[in-house]
Order: structure tokens, then C-alpha cells, then sequence
């Protein structure tokens, strides 16, 4: 069932290029369909799990590359477990949302839905992969997607940064690659379960931390932190409304998957030493993007930069080495992708209308848009750690969990939220209140089903975690309990 | 008998290219209109000794027919095999590859002809073991290429085919030194012989082995293309016609790096020496990777930078090689490797060549900037042609990925990490350069507008190119498992 969720996008792929010519509009239908069946799968998946007995279920598992003159052999083993399944709902769900928001490309719509439904089947091997060498697979599919994506249908430098954003990443992963290969042959495994019980790593050919950081490095460039932000700010804006959704919904996520599920998962004593670097980069990396998205005056920028801010929070739940911030952490990867995945339709919108992202030019629009107005305040509200939405519950734990390990990272962090109720309560002030300007006194509000229901279905889902993080929580927390636990 | 048969697959090959010639030279006798056809049936028979050598091939698989023919100059095992299969291949979809090319050259039946001729030259260097059948391969399948090159015979071809023939001649003779050292030192022509007598060398030895295992790189090094024997590439992969060019990039390497196995693993394999020659090639390895890729770069002309980037390929092979003798046991690993790269690189850089011979006989330019927007103007090749350049990156689910992880497994696990590094260095580079055509044809706004189609020869080629590709990216064992058996006669 889980291999069928992964696969079955490509199958909505296949028939969409196949719709002749003069039907290329009806792309966005099949997509919608396959986008849907696979998030009904998910769900099922999700309801169905048995969170009694826990573990990697679903797994489905063949022998894939074998070599008979080495230790090398790989398999297709994809199975999940309570880290991935919430984040693979959270890959089905903004696919989904990003497809129903794309209904108005026009321009090649045949090849648009195409690469959306390659990138939600490449997403999800990311996060299902059982082997180390199939993870990297779905790891590098991911770029071709996002690339025709960004330089295509982007706007603005579309093509640099397009480029950007390959470059920074392939560049990551060259180096994870010799990495895992380093690490398998040591282990005389690639498989993601044995590979977490070795404990210890003896006799590699290289000292354990430079694997750690050969492997990681790729983590914190897609995570991103600082330094390796860079791409960030740029392929977001440029990108176009949806796929900057998938972009910070789901593709960041896979840094801070890799650094709970891979490289904390199975290297805990280098990890373990690393961790206060890790939590100063976090640091750094929070106040840094907090202070950039203050300074912006594009909104997507500003978005993005808050991505910086907030992905930081995860790299600091991971660094306190506890099963608290482990579990805010991964709590941190589920909200940030719907809160910022709705941010970002959110001002995909207001740029439809008004054709311009500029917050000095913006004014007075909740008069004009109610209904985006009130979405944004829960969006916007949920992104600052308002109590009783998602992202206070994720905080929280976090803070909890680094305060006893990471006392003065975590006191620096704390200054973020207060930097992001700055910047988030600021903008919407600006945007939305202040004098109408007579300039948008033609704009209309969402009015549309598939404009109206994602954002409805993404309110919900906060407000839901916020007021009940149980039903998400609890599983997370049974995913990362035995990470935490191998850290003795 | 046994031995004529156990020479099948290159007879196939000659017997073709035989029949081409008279068959071109009888047509007139039978009148105009059969004359006007006569590129039919050149291809035709060209074809139909591709298949020949195939089958002959897969019937010599099928009996077990496996052993030395001919007093022990050329051997049937899975290696030599592997390349008879690797070498017909790459000759059929050559053929398909030149029709069109073929439509506006008189000499068509020679051409077909020296292309069977080198393919049989080049199955017979990965067949030798004796020193001297394996110059005679290789000199037949040079003086086939010296033609085939100068075959345009305009000003760019004639300089191009002048320049392989001197710089060939010079390798020649760096080839032949070598041999004549070896044959010197140990008195045997044989590999076997060699091997043996290499085995119970001393120290006092090693010093004139080392040399001439230096002579036989640097000959064959020229073959490989790799630095610093790799001057040649790019004037000769301009200026040769395309067809011819993508022939030397995928077959002429290959038959250049079955040689060097056959050689070095074989008869200069113990442990006396190998290890001095696996730092050498580790060595050239990365710096024919920089090089090449960094070269690459600048390029503008889409052939001059193939060029370039074959010598960067070609270093990473030869990752292959030096893991091969920097720890015993790797052995198979490493040869493995090489040979599943090489199979790999022959649906890939086919490919590529075979959509640029599509698309600059419409567009008229190999310049990378007129492939501005082509997407437009032809989906199919754009993609095709995409797909070829993102298997070369080394991005799943292709070929280019599997065969690059396959090659840095061996080196992990030979304790080279520092040229596994090296090598995925130089795949960020690639990205640049490969990446940076794929975004002209897609993002670009085309000269003109007009749409064009592949004709149906190149088409077919192209399906088979990155069908392949694809085929085994998703689902590599099987040539996994053919790569691991050529290269478990070194064991």
C-alpha cells in the first residue's frame, strides 16, 4: 500500500502527458484526482497504523542491486513509522492543496502537473526509504522537478534561481553520497534499520565524524541553516505559488527528517559531540532570519526568511538530545509545514490580485478581502506561537526540551519568537489595516472552491494541532522515542 | 573449426563489411534505379552483420563455448564477451545514426564498412591476450578511424583526422615501446606468460616493469583520452562527423580501457607492481576529472564540450582501475565497475551524440546558444536529450546515477575516500555545464519557431538510448550481474 502511495503520482504523470494537445487543460483535473487518491491512501494509512505496537509498519521490501563481489546490495524497503507517516500525510495534503491552487496555470499546464506529481512521488520515497542508498535516490529525483518548476513557471530571476538551488543542493549531496557509501561499507549494510543498531562505528576507514559530517552537511544545507541559506530566499520567491508551498512545506522538512531519522539516528555519539555546535548554528541561524525577515519589504522574502528562523527552532530541538526536543522538533517540521505552506497561498493570492509584493505598497486590504484577511491572521498568528495553534505546541517543546542542555542557545532563541511576533504582527498591520489605498479598491476576495477550501482545510488542521497536539503529537513522539533512547 | 567459431562475432563483422563493398561495387550492373537505392542495402547489410554478431555471441553464450582460439591469441570468456555485445551495439546504433549523414556522402559503403571494421578491430582488443594480436586490434581499429574521421574531408575534418593520426602514430609507437620492454624483460608475448613471469620477479625487476607499464598507459592512455594524453579530444571530436564522433567517445574508450584491464590486470597484476600503477591511473584519475571538467566549462560548441567531458568520464572510469589494485580482495569491485560504466556510458553519451546529430541537422549549429528554446521547436529530442545529459550529471533514476555510486563504492572501499571526494567534487561541476544546455532548451526563448521532427533512424536510436538509460537506473541488476561476471576472469 505504501509503495502503491508512492507510485501511484507517476501513474497520474504518465496519463496527464498523455492528454492530447487540445485537452491540456484538463491536466490540472487528473492531477487534482491522482493528488486526492493518493492523500485518501495516506489517511488511510494514517488511521490505520497501529500506534500500539509502533515500529516501521507497511514495509514492503525487495532485493534491488545485488553484488556478488562485495558487500553491496541494496533494496527497495520502504516502510513507515510514527517520525514519517505524519509528514508523509503532510507531503500528501500541500501536493494536494498545491494542485487545487495551481488550477489557474495556463502556460504548459501538461508539463506543470507532471513534474508536481514526480515531485510528490519523490518526496515520498524521501521519507518512507528504508535503505540509505534508495533515500539518496528519491533525495536527488527531487532536484529535476524543482528545477523545470522554479525555471519555468517561477517569475522574477526564475533561471539563477533555479540554478541556485540545484547547485546548492547536488552540492550537498555529492558529499552525503561518499558519506553513506563510507559508512556502508563499514557497517556492511545500507539498510536504514539495521543501520541504527550498530551503535558504535569501528573501524571505518575514515574517523566517524568526518562521515557525520559528510552526511549531514547535506541536512543542513536543505534545512537550511546558516551559512547555507542563501538559496533559500531566492528560490522561494522566484518560485511560483505552489511549488514555493512544497518548497517549505515539505522539501525542507527533509533536512531536519535526515538529521533526526539518519545522522542522529545513527551515528548518537558523534552526534552527541556535536551537538553544541549544532545548537549555536541553531541559534544563529534564528536570529539571523529573524532579523533578516524584519528588514524585508517583499512578502515572499519576508516568508522565507522566517522559514530561515523557524527551521532553526528544529536544528535546536534536535541539539538538546532528549526525547522533549526530539518530539518538538519533529513537531516543528509538521506545523512549520502547514502554517508557512499556508502563508505562502496566502500571499500567492493577494500577488494574483494585486501584482505586487511589496508590503510599502500594499495597504488597507482587509477591506477588500475579508476572508484572506482572517486566514492570514490564523496563519499568521499560528507562525508567531500563538497558544491553542500549532506552532506554540511545537515551540514549547522545544524550549523545554534544549532548555536543561542549551541553556544560553536556547535563551537566544527565545528572542526569536519575540522578533517573529514583531515581524508577523508588523506586516499584517501594514497589509491588511492601515488607509486603504484607493489603488486596490478593485481587488477581490478568494472566492473560488479551490481557493476557499485549501485554506479552510489548512486553518483547520492548525487550529486542530493547536487545540489537540495529541492526535499528531503522540505518534511523533512514539517515532522519535527510539532515536532519543539511543542516546543512553 | 572451434576456433573460427570462437572469432564468430568479429567475422560476422567482417564478413558485412566485405560483402559492402562488393555489393556497392556490383549494383551499377543491375541499373540506375537499383543504383539510386543502393544505401538500402549498404545499411541493410550493415545491419544484418550487427545482428549476426549478436547472435553469434549470444550462441557462443548459449553453448558455453568459452576458451582461447587461434594458439592462444584471442580468448572467449565473459569479458570478451561483455565487449562483443557492448561493440555491436554501439556499431548498430552508430549505423542508424548516420543514415542521415549518409544521405549527402558518396562513400557510403565505405563508410559502413570501416564502421564494422573498427567495431571487429576494437571486439578483438578486448579478445587478445597475446601483446602482439592486441597491436594488431588496435592498429586495425585505428587506421579504420583515421579514415573515419578525415571522412567529411572539408577543412575542420581533414585537420582533425591529421591531428589523431600523428598524435595515433605517437601512441603507437609509446604503445609498442612498452610491449617491447615487456617482451624484453620477461620474453613472452603472452599475458599469461608474463603474469607468470612477473610473479617470480624480484625487486631488481620492478623498476624496468614500472616502465614499461608507464609506456602502455601513456599509449593507451591516448585511446582512453584521458590527461595528460588527452590533446587530441576536442579538435578531433569537432571537426570528425558527429556520428564518428560519438563512435570514438563510447567504443573507442571502451576497446582502450578493455585493453589497459586485460593488460594491467592480468599480466601486470602482482602484487609486485600494481600497486605503482594503481597511484599512477589514481593519479590521472583525478586530474583527468578536473581537467576535463573544468575545460568543459568554457566550452560553447555542444561537441567541444561532449569532448571535454568524456575526458572528464573518463577519469572517473579510471576510479575504477586504481581501486582495482589498491587493496587486494577489491579486485573484482573495481574491474566491475569499470565495465558497468562503461555499458552505462554507451546508452548515455549515444544518446547525447545522436540527439545533437538530430538536432544540428536541422538548426545547422553545434553552438549551444542556437539549442536556446528547443524544447519548442522539438519536445521529444529536447527531452531525449535531457534525459542523456542528466544521466551524465550522475541525477537518478538513470543510468549515470547507478554506474557513479557503483564506481564510488569500489573506491570506498579501497581506502580511496580522498578521490571518491575528488569525483563527487567534479559531478557538482558537470551539473553546471551538462545543466546549463538542458536550461537553454527549456527556458529560452527559440530563433524560430519552426517545429521539427527526428527522422525515423535517429528517432529509433534515440528511443533505444534512453530507454536503456532508464531501464537501468530503475533496474540495475542485470548488468550489475554481466559487469560482475567480465570481470570475475580477473579474479
Amino acid at each position: 500500500m505504501l509503495t502503491l502511495a508512492i507510485f501511484f503520482p507517476l501513474v497520474g504523470a504518465a496519463l496527464i502527458a498523455t492528454l492530447p494537445k487540445h485537452q491540456e487543460q484538463q491536466a490540472k483535473y487528473v492531477a487534482a484526482m491522482t493528488s486526492a487518491f493518493v492523500f485518501a491512501v495516506v489517511c488511510f494509512m494514517f488511521l490505520d497504523y497501529d500506534r500500539g505496537k509502533g515500529g516501521y509498519q507497511y514495509i514492503d521490501s525487495v532485493v534491488w542491486l545485488d553484488s556478488h563481489v562485495s558487500s553491496f546490495k541494496l533494496h527497495y524497503a520502504v516502510g513507515v513509522d510514527g517520525l514519517s507517516l505524519p509528514l508523509i500525510a503532510l507531503n500528501a495534503f500541500l501536493t494536494l492543496i498545491s494542485v487545487l491552487i495551481s488550477f489557474k496555470v495556463e502556460l504548459r499546464p501538461k508539463e506543470y502537473f507532471a513534474w508536481l506529481m514526480i515531485l510528490e512521488t519523490s518526496l515520498m520515497g524521501v521519507f518512507s526509504s528504508l535503505d540509505f542508498v534508495l533515500f539518496f535516490l528519491f533525495w536527488e529525483v527531487e532536484l529535476i522537478p524543482m528545477y523545470f518548476l522554479i525555471s519555468i513557471w517561477g517569475s522574477g530571476n526564475r533561471v539563477y534561481s533555479a540554478w541556485k538551488y540545484v547547485l546548492y543542493t547536488f552540492f550537498g549531496s555529492a558529499f552525503m553520497i561518499v558519506g553513506i557509501l563510507t559508512l556502508g561499507f563499514t557497517a556492511g549494510t545500507f539498510d536504514i534499520r539495521e543501520l541504527s543498531n550498530i551503535g558504535e562505528i569501528h573501524g571505518a576507514i575514515v574517523p566517524a565524524w568526518v562521515i557525520f559530517s559528510l552526511i549531514i552537511i547535506a541536512f543542513l544545507i536543505k534545512l537550511p541553516v546558516v551559512p547555507f541559506h542563501t538559496w533559500l530566499p531566492d528560490a522561494h520567491t522566484d518560485a511560483p505559488t505552489a511549488v514555493s508551498v512544497i518548497l517549505a512545506g515539505v522539501l525542507l522538512k527533509m533536512g531536519g527528517y535526515g538529521i533526526l531519522r539518519l545522522a542522529f539516528n545513527i551515528m548518537p555519539d558523534v552526534a552527541h559531540d556535536a551537538r553544541d555546535y549544532l545548537a549555536v548554528l541553531a541559534a544563529v541561524s534564528i536570529i539571523y532570519g529573524a532579523l533578516m525577515t524584519l528588514m524585508q519589504r517583499d512578502l515572499k522574502r519576508l516568508i522565507a526568511y522566517s522559514s530561515v528562523s523557524h527551521m532553526g527552532y528544529v536544528l535546536l530541538g534536535a541539539s538538546s538530545i532528549g526525547l522533549v526536543g526530539f518530539t518538538g522538533a519533529a513537531t516543528q517540521l509538521v506545523t512549520h509545514g502547514l502554517i508557512t505552506g499556508m502563508l505562502f497561498v496566502l500571499v500567492g493570492m493577494v500577488y494574483d490580485r494585486a501584482h505586487t509584493r511589496d508590503i510599502g505598497e500594499l495597504s488597507g486590504l482587509a477591506h477588500r478581502m475579508p476572508f484572506i484577511t482572517v486566514m492570514m491572521l490564523v496563519a499568521g498568528l499560528a507562525s508567531l506561537g500563538l497558544p491553542a495553534l500549532a506552532g506554540f505546541v511545537a515551540e514549547v517543546m522545544i524550549f523545554l526540551g534544549s532548555f536543561d542542555s542549551q541553556k544560553i542557545p536556547t535563551v537566544v532563541a527565545v528572542l526569536g519568537v519575540a522578533f517573529a511576533a514583531g515581524y508577523i504582527l508588523w506586516t499584517v498591520q501594514r497589509v491588511f489595516w492601515g488607509e486603504p489605498n484607493p489603488k486596490w479598491a478593485e481587488l477581490t476576495d478568494a472566492t473560488q472552491w479551490w481557493e476557499r477550501g485549501p485554506l479552510l482545510a489548512m486553518a483547520l488542521s492548525i487550529v486542530a494541532i493547536g487545540v489537540y497536539p495529541a492526535w499528531v503529537v503522540d505518534l511523533l513522539r512514539d517515532g522519535v522515542t527510539p532515536i532519543a533512547g539511543r542516546f543512553g | 573449426m572451434s576456433d573460427v567459431n570462437r572469432l564468430g562475432p568479429e567475422l560476422a563483422l567482417l564478413i558485412a563489411a566485405g560483402l559492402i563493398v562488393v555489393v556497392d561495387a556490383l549494383l551499377p550492373l543491375l541499373g540506375r534505379e537499383v543504383w539510386a537505392k543502393r544505401r538500402i542495402f549498404s545499411v541493410l547489410l550493415a545491419l544484418a552483420g550487427v545482428a549476426g554478431s549478436f547472435a553469434w555471441a549470444g550462441a557462443l553464450i548459449a553453448a558455453e563455448e568459452k576458451g582461447t582460439a587461434f594458439h592462444d591469441m584471442i580468448v572467449v570468456d565473459d569479458f570478451s564477451l561483455f565487449f562483443n555485445f557492448l561493440f555491436a551495439g554501439v556499431a548498430g546504433m552508430i549505423v542508424l545514426g548516420s543514415i542521415d549523414f549518409l544521405e549527402r556522402n558518396r562513400f557510403q559503403a565505405e563508410y559502413l564498412a570501416l564502421v564494422l571494421t573498427a567495431a571487429a578491430g576494437m571486439m578483438l582488443m578486448a579478445a587478445g591476450q597475446d601483446l602482439i594480436m592486441i597491436f594488431v586490434a588496435l592498429e586495425t581499429q585505428a587506421l579504420a578511424f583515421y579514415v573515419l574521421v578525415g571522412f567529411l574531408k572539408d577543412s575542420r575534418s581533414s585537420e582533425a583526422a591529421l591531428k589523431y593520426l600523428l598524435l595515433g602514430a605517437i601512441s603507437t609507437a609509446l604503445t609498442l615501446y612498452g610491449m617491447a620492454y615487456l617482451f624484453g624483460i620477461s620474453g613472452q608475448t603472452q599475458l599469461s606468460g608474463i603474469a607468470q613471469f612477473v610473479s617470480s620477479a624480484d625487486n631488481g625487476s620492478r623498476s624496468a616493469l614500472v616502465l614499461a607499464a608507464a609506456f602502455l598507459a601513456a599509449g593507451l592512455g591516448f585511446k582512453m583520452a584521458v590527461v595528460p594524453f588527452q590533446m587530441w579530444v576536442p579538435d578531433v571530436y569537432e571537426g570528425a562527423p558527429t556520428p564518428v564522433t560519438a563512435y570514438l567517445s563510447v567504443a573507442s574508450k571502451a576497446a582502450g580501457f578493455a585493453v589497459v584491464m586485460r593488460v594491467f590486470l592480468v599480466a601486470l597484476g602482482h602484487g609486485l607492481i600494481s600497486s605503482d600503477w594503481a597511484n599512477m591511473f589514481a593519479a590521472i584519475a583525478a586530474i583527468s576529472m578536473t581537467l576535463g571538467n573544468v575545460m568543459a566549462l568554457v566550452q560553447t560548441n555542444v561537441k567541444r564540450m561532449l569532448g571535454y567531458s568524456s575526458i572528464a568520464q573518463a577519469g572517473t572510469f579510471l576510479i575504477g582501475l586504481a581501486a582495482v589494485a589498491a587493496k587486494d580482495p577489491q579486485l573484482e569491485l573495481g574491474s566491475a565497475a569499470v565495465v558497468f560504466f562503461l555499458g552505462t556510458y554507451a546508452f548515455t553519451n549515444l544518446g547525447a551524440f545522436i540527439a545533437i546529430i538530430a538536432i544540428s541537422n536541422k538548426i545547422e549549429s553545434e553552438e549551444i546558444v542556437d539549442f536556446t528554446g528547443l524544447y519548442r521547436r522539438s519536445p521529444y529530442l529536447a527531452l531525449g536529450l535531457a534525459a542523456c545529459l542528466i544521466s551524465l550529471t550522475g541525477i537518478p533514476p538513470t543510468a549515470g546515477f547507478i554506474a557513479k555510486v557503483y564506481v564510488f563504492n569500489a573506491a570506498v572501499q579501497a581506502n580511496l575516500v580522498w578521490l571518491a571526494l575528488i569525483g563527487v567534487i567534479n559531478s557538482v561541476i558537470s551539473a553546471y555545464y551538462y545543466l546549463r544546455v538542458v536550461m537553454n532548451m527549456f527556458t529560452g526563448e527559440p530563433s524560430s519557431e519552426a517545429t521539427f521532427q527526428p527522422s525515423m533512424y535517429l528517432g529509433a536510436a534515440m528511443g533505444i538510448a534512453v530507454v536503456g538509460l532508464f531501464a537501468i537506473g530503475v533496474y540495475p541488476n542485470p548488468l550489475i550481474q554481466a559487469s560482475e561476471h567480465a570481470a570475475r576472469i580477473f579474479a
